[in-house]
């Protein structure tokens, strides 16, 4: 198959792209070989040092940690999906005095590093006399205001990717504003943007880690705490290599779904098989979203 | 004002180490990136496969984790030891290199392929369709989503905070002992971000107008 960046490869070219998947390969194996020989050099793998973790007590603290995480992400999620529907009608009001002050809450969130925020909640709200703010509660605030924000934009972007004869049509069988939104407009932009909202979840669980430094007893919490165990050798490279390994695989399970959703949206017959041209717009809207799964961005106010 | 004022002294050292971070770890993820990125759209299917498990393994470990094991772990390896600095430079360009990969090998495929075929039939060998006629197309792709990448970089170095790298995220904790109410130096910090980013976001929307074409 013919492609951008390279023909249909010849008889050269196939050898030659053999002889650099053999390279590919050999670096490769290289790379992991020496990684392993360091590991196992200096006892990483040794048995006293995972000893730790074959303790019922043990375990069950991992269990609990994961279960704080996934509180954190749960909550957070459900929040800043609420927060960003919120925002997203008001980003797209027509009166100008909720439009605006909106849009500067949006831009003012999105700009904002999502640490800095839990800071200003569980280092800088005690001092004036706020004490509920638990670091839990900061967590899920800063993850909250920044991912409601990032939601917004999303929402807002799938609403104007629709071809504006929806609208049209809405309004012309004497729908409402409230109607025309709600039974048509949401509905094919949630649709339409689903893998992104699943991926912006995606960061809101990565960024659930962030909760470490504000000391939010979560996963890296304890990884740190196992680590720094002497009796056991401190195992720090075993912690992390646990405890990573439960992130990793919560986020690909998470990740996946995106996925599942994305090739089940685009053979749904429910949505309207798009012209070239709506294709386009779409995945114009989705383009700059991008960077914002990295946890975040200011892209250009439109 | 005062606290800003008094304080100026920690507020420059903070952010320099921050502009610090975020410029080597830009270089180094964008040279990573390339490569990566290359790999994912080159006709070698095992470097297709290493670009994509590469991506698709760090872009779903949160960056923490990455600065963790690179804080905790990596001095534990008896490798040398460049300091924490390095180190969280190291994972910030392990971590953003995944996204600047993505970037670039989204930006290939909004090229139509009939402009290489195109490119190819009337002679052009590879090195000039790429230059001529992909590149200059796919540049122009690239460089919207590419700065939104860098932004995330600028706002991501505040996790070094939480790892002995004394940058913007820090200055609370300094201050602290000096005195100072926390949410006063925190919202100046916020502002300060607000600025950077509100800097780079005029870069990318000023960069965006100029290479804009109609295609």
């Amino acid at each position: 198959m013919s492609s951008v960046l390279y023909d249909v490869p010849g008889p050269r070219a196939i050898r030659r792209n053999r002889i650099l998947g053999v390279v590919t390969i050999l670096v490769i194996a290289a790379l992991l070989t020496f990684v392993v020989y360091q590991f196992a050099q200096t006892g990483q793998f040794s048995a006293a040092k995972w000893r730790i973790f074959s303790f019922p007590l043990v375990q069950q603290k991992v269990l609990e940690a994961t279960i704080a995480t996934l509180t954190a992400f749960g909550m957070a999620a459900v929040l800043s999906l609420v927060l960003g529907f919120v925002l997203a009608i008001g980003r797209l009001s027509q009166h100008a005095w909720i439009r605006l002050p909106v849009t500067w809450f949006i831009e003012l969130f999105r700009a904002i590093p999502v640490l800095i925020l839990m800071m200003i909640m569980y280092y800088g709200l005690p001092p004036l006399g706020v004490t509920f703010v638990t670091p839990l509660v900061a967590v899920v605030t800063g993850l909250t205001l920044y991912n409601g924000s990032v939601l917004a934009e999303v929402f807002r972007a799938g609403v104007e990717s629709l071809p504006s004869g929806q609208k049209e049509a809405g309004y012309a069988l004497g729908l409402r504003k409230s109607g025309v939104m709600s039974l048509i407009l949401f509905p094919q932009a949630i649709r339409a943007m689903m893998p992104v909202i699943i991926s912006q979840l995606v960061v809101v669980l990565k960024d659930t880690a962030l909760g470490f430094i504000v000391t939010f007893q979560e996963l890296l919490y304890l990884a740190k705490f196992y680590g720094a165990q002497v009796t056991y050798g401190s195992p720090i490279i075993p912690a992390t290599i646990v405890f990573g390994t439960i992130y990793i695989v919560l986020c690909l399970i998470l990740a996946g779904i995106a996925k599942w959703v994305e090739v089940r949206t685009r053979r749904s017959p429910k949505i309207a098989k798009p012209g070239k041209g709506d294709a386009d717009t779409l995945e114009a809207a989705k383009a700059p979203f991008i960077g914002q799964q990295m946890g975040g961005t200011a892209g250009p106010i439109q | 004002m005062d606290t800003l004022l008094n304080n100026s002294d920690l507020f420059i050292s903070g952010f320099r180490n921050t502009l610090i971070l975020f410029f080597f770890s830009a270089i180094f993820a964008l040279v990573i990136g390339i490569v990566v990125g290359a790999m994912r759209v080159s006709p070698v299917p095992i470097m297709r496969g290493v670009g994509t498990v590469y991506v698709n393994f760090i872009r779903n470990t949160p960056l923490t984790l990455l600065m963790f094991f690179f804080a905790f772990g990596y001095p534990k390896l008896d490798l040398p030891n460049p300091g924490y600095t390095v180190l969280a430079i190291i994972a910030l360009s392990v971590y953003t290199a995944t996204y600047v990969a993505e970037v670039l090998r989204s930006g290939f495929n909004t090229v139509p392929v009939g402009q290489a075929e195109a490119a190819r039939a009337i002679g052009l060998p590879f090195g000039p369709t790429m230059s001529l006629v992909i590149m200059p197309q796919a540049f122009r792709a690239v460089i919207p989503p590419m700065m939104s990448v860098f932004i995330a970089l600028l706002k991501n170095t505040t996790v070094a905070a939480g790892f002995s790298v004394a940058e913007a995220g820090t200055i609370r904790a300094n201050l602290s002992e000096r005195g100072e109410p926390a949410i006063v130096v925190l919202l100046w910090v916020a502002f300060f971000f607000v600025i950077l980013v509100g800097f780079l976001a005029w870069l990318q929307r000023s960069l965006e107008r100029r290479w804009k074409v109609l295609r």
